[in-house]
């Protein structure tokens, strides 16, 4: 315990008063300029030379014991209080302004729960944070300079903020202006450093005092667990973190940690939307962040059956099982007379459609895909925790019944409800039969719609995902993340039916989070036992390629199986759309794509990137013969605790 | 209305008259005008297009299509997508062989 060291006189400030007469005694002068000009004019010297008196001494001898700083650190307290949360995992990127802190993580906390991964970039940490809560449903923290780090962080939090996805992010900082280092610690140290993600976190603070810094972690972790979750931010005292702990007669506390119950849907509201459900000829459920835990997928299920509804899945989690006859395309909404939407992070999108056409003045059109007296019922939590900058709230859609409550929490109500309110048995089998009739053809279309381009090379994206299925169906799988659009067919196609089969999707489209997600799922998965695979898309990976390090340093065991087409697909046609527009010939500049979309001349080699940092790796991919053996050998590496890496040449889409 | 029907009749006039293009040229023509983009390099389709091959439109409907659209897809007019390199694209279309039937692949019948 650092409280052996209270004898010692010797404070941080004097520590650092030394640190920095070190310093200055090292600084380059101008008399040391105008003598290193002479030496260059001087004859060739040796480029070794014997060093002097002092610095010999300094090298060989006995360092002498560095003055200890007295008392309990404050940041050996700010440990006990982590630990009180269960966190297992801080992946986070080294960083001064939190030295303290990760110095008593590691030494007085003995490097676990937390666990101190090392991230080569802050979203990078942000962001297996993010996957890591989806697969095992706890939260992670993460720390970060304050500034430098933290504006690295930010398109992790955004996403993480709309993915509803809670995260403790914990920002180091100089505060104290009159006692800051100068140079680097002062570059990175602000006022407010909160202010850079107050649009897209729940809450943040700035401590002052240990307890305060009790108070506030614990209150971060609770409002950031209570649905909505939300990532939530604290900024830290570089200073409250070095200081010894302040002997004010009480010993600071750890408040213990109850959680809030979730909010639950007027029960009014609910009896309202179970009669319209129940009297509905062809009611539809549209979940996209519904479930929250396996149970939401039970819930659902119950809910679906009692009204024979049909689902559409827009998967923000996995809310519905692909293998029901109730699954629906989206589709399925066109002909409903009442619509209820599970925490839709758009319901407007969710019955109207949007063309990106040249119409309407060059902006595109709009055009209902419902009839005009549809009801619309709506549970949302995200109403109860709506901010005004960032526009994720989207389009402002009328809602019959809109109840602001978590979704998973009211369905008990609701199903409930509906049983009472009766729904019509004889309409309930005839919904149910050309529920069953439908599915049935809408995946016989699906499978033929697979079979196109099957031989193709580069490999079709459905030849890909089902491949790869083929390769993992024995075991018990998880699909972490499959990002950069593959035609969803693994939402078309997989039987998935386990809420941990699918984890869902970023949240704010923030390109370069499919590969720190899928490695912070991964190791997840890996404390639960689950094998993990994902569909990796190459612009996703080269935001931040170093959490390829970080998987095969900690040991994470991931099948990344990549769906390389070469570009920003999504800009590709994006910039082709305008030029047609503009009815000029796209720039292709020499490659596939319009200028500046492209990702070739030259290819990046990712398998060789990829075994750099310590994984198995094999490619480029390109006849879709050689991806079943492939992936065969790449399952097995996996298995035996290694990462592996495919690099798959894919079309498109 | 009559003017789109106007319309239509001109260019399957234009194109009743087209010679038969080449499917290798075509092969080109594809990839250069950002066919694959949306429609994958064998004219398979996915969730940005439909599929246009094998067994695409006739040249005529495919023509009026491409020249006039106002639905998802971005118009393609004469000045940035020539007669013969859209004829020469329907003829790779034609070429692409047809796809196996779904019950003979294993891995799409689990």
């Amino acid at each position: 315990m650092a409280g052996k060291d209270a004898d010692s006189k010797a404070g941080r400030r004097k520590f650092l008063t030394g640190f920095v007469a070190a310093s200055a005694a090292t600084a380059i002068t101008p008399a040391s300029r105008a003598a290193d000009t002479l030496a260059q004019n001087a004859p060739r010297a040796p480029s070794a030379l014997p060093p002097s008196g002092k610095a010999a001494e300094a090298e060989t001898g006995t360092p002498r014991e560095l003055a200890r700083v007295p008392g309990t650190p404050g940041s050996d307290f700010m440990v006990d209080v982590i630990k009180a949360l269960d966190i297992k995992y801080c992946p986070s990127n080294c960083a001064s302004s939190y030295r303290a802190l990760h110095e008593s993580m590691i030494n007085y906390g003995a490097n676990k729960m937390p666990e101190f991964l090392t991230c080569m970039h802050e979203e990078s940490a942000v962001g297996m944070a993010h996957g890591y809560f989806k697969a095992a449903g706890k939260p992670l923290m993460t720390l970060c300079h304050g500034t430098v780090g933290l504006q690295h962080a930010t398109m992790g939090i955004y996403n993480a903020w709309c993915d509803r996805v809670p995260v403790i992010v914990i920002g180091g900082n100089d505060l104290d202006a009159a006692t800051r280092p100068p140079g680097v610690p002062t570059f990175h140290s602000a006022q407010d450093i909160n202010a850079l993600v107050r649009d897209f976190t729940k809450w943040d603070d700035t401590p002052v005092s240990l307890q305060h810094f009790a108070q506030s972690f614990v209150r971060a972790y609770k409002i950031a667990m209570t649905p909505p979750h939300g990532p939530v931010m604290i900024s830290l005292d570089a200073g409250l973190q070095q200081e010894p702990m302040k002997d004010h007669g009480d010993k600071p506390y750890i408040p213990r940690y109850v959680p809030t119950a979730p909010p639950q849907g007027d029960s009014g509201a609910v009896k309202e939307a179970a009669r319209l459900l129940a009297g509905a000829q062809n009611p539809v459920i549209v979940a996209d962040r519904a479930a929250r835990t396996p149970n939401g997928v039970k819930l659902l299920v119950q809910l679906a059956e009692a009204l024979q509804a049909r689902v559409i899945d827009q998967g923000g989690r996995m809310n519905f099982p692909r293998t029901h006859t109730l699954s629906a395309p989206p589709t399925a909404v066109n002909n409903a007379d009442v619509i209820i939407g599970l925490e839709l992070s758009d319901f407007w999108a969710t019955v109207n459609s949007y063309t990106d056409n040249a119409g309407n003045g060059g902006i595109g059109t709009n055009s209902s895909r419902i009839k005009a007296d549809t009801k619309l019922i709506s549970i949302s939590s995200v109403e109860l925790n709506t901010k005004a900058n960032y526009q994720d709230f989207q389009r402002f859609q009328v809602i019959d019944v809109p109840m602001a409550g978590d979704a998973e929490s009211t369905l008990p109500a609701l199903i409930e409800a509906v049983k009472q309110a009766g729904p019509n048995k004889a309409a309930l089998e005839k919904r149910a039969e050309a529920a069953k009739k439908a599915y049935a053809e809408g995946m016989e279309r699906t499978r033929a719609a697979a079979a196109l381009g099957w031989d193709a090379s580069p490999i079709s994206t459905a030849r890909l995902c089902m491949e790869v299925y083929g390769a993992v169906k024995s075991l018990d799988w998880s699909l972490v993340a499959s990002e950069g659009n593959v035609s969803n067919w693994p939402n078309r196609l997989w039987p998935i039916d386990k809420y941990t089969q699918w984890l869902g999707r970023s949240g704010g489209y923030g390109v370069g989070y499919g590969a720190p997600a899928s490695v912070g799922a991964a190791l997840a998965n890996r404390d639960l036992g689950r094998f993990s695979v994902s569909i990796q898309s190459d612009g996703d990976l080269m935001y931040a390629p170093g959490v390829l390090w970080t998987a095969a340093k900690h040991k994470i065991p991931l099948l990344a199986v990549m769906h390389n087409n070469r570009g920003y697909h999504q800009e590709v046609m994006h910039v082709q759309r305008l030029s047609n527009f503009r009815n000029r010939v796209a720039n292709l500049g020499g490659d596939m794509g319009p200028v500046g979309t492209s990702i070739e001349n030259p290819d990046i080699e990712y398998h060789k990137l990829a075994e750099s940092m310590g994984w198995w790796a094999k490619g480029p991919i390109k006849d879709p013969a050689q991806l079943g053996p492939a992936l065969k050998e790449a399952v097995k590496v996996v298995q035996a605790g290694q990462p592996a890496l495919l690099n798959v040449w894919t079309q498109p889409r | 209305m009559r003017r789109a029907l106007l319309l239509l009749a001109a260019v399957a006039f234009s194109h009743a008259a087209a010679a038969a293009g080449s499917a290798e040229k075509g092969k080109s023509a594809y990839v250069k005008h950002g066919c694959w983009q949306c429609h994958g390099f064998v004219g398979q389709g996915g969730v940005t297009g439909p599929k246009l091959g094998p067994n695409p439109l006739p040249l005529d409907a495919l023509s009026a299509f491409v020249r006039n659209t106002r639905g998802g897809m971005p118009p393609y007019q004469s000045a940035i997508l020539s007669e013969a390199d859209l004829a020469d694209i329907h003829a790779y279309l034609q070429s692409v062989p047809k796809a196996p039937d779904y019950k003979s692949i294993p891995l799409l019948n689990p």
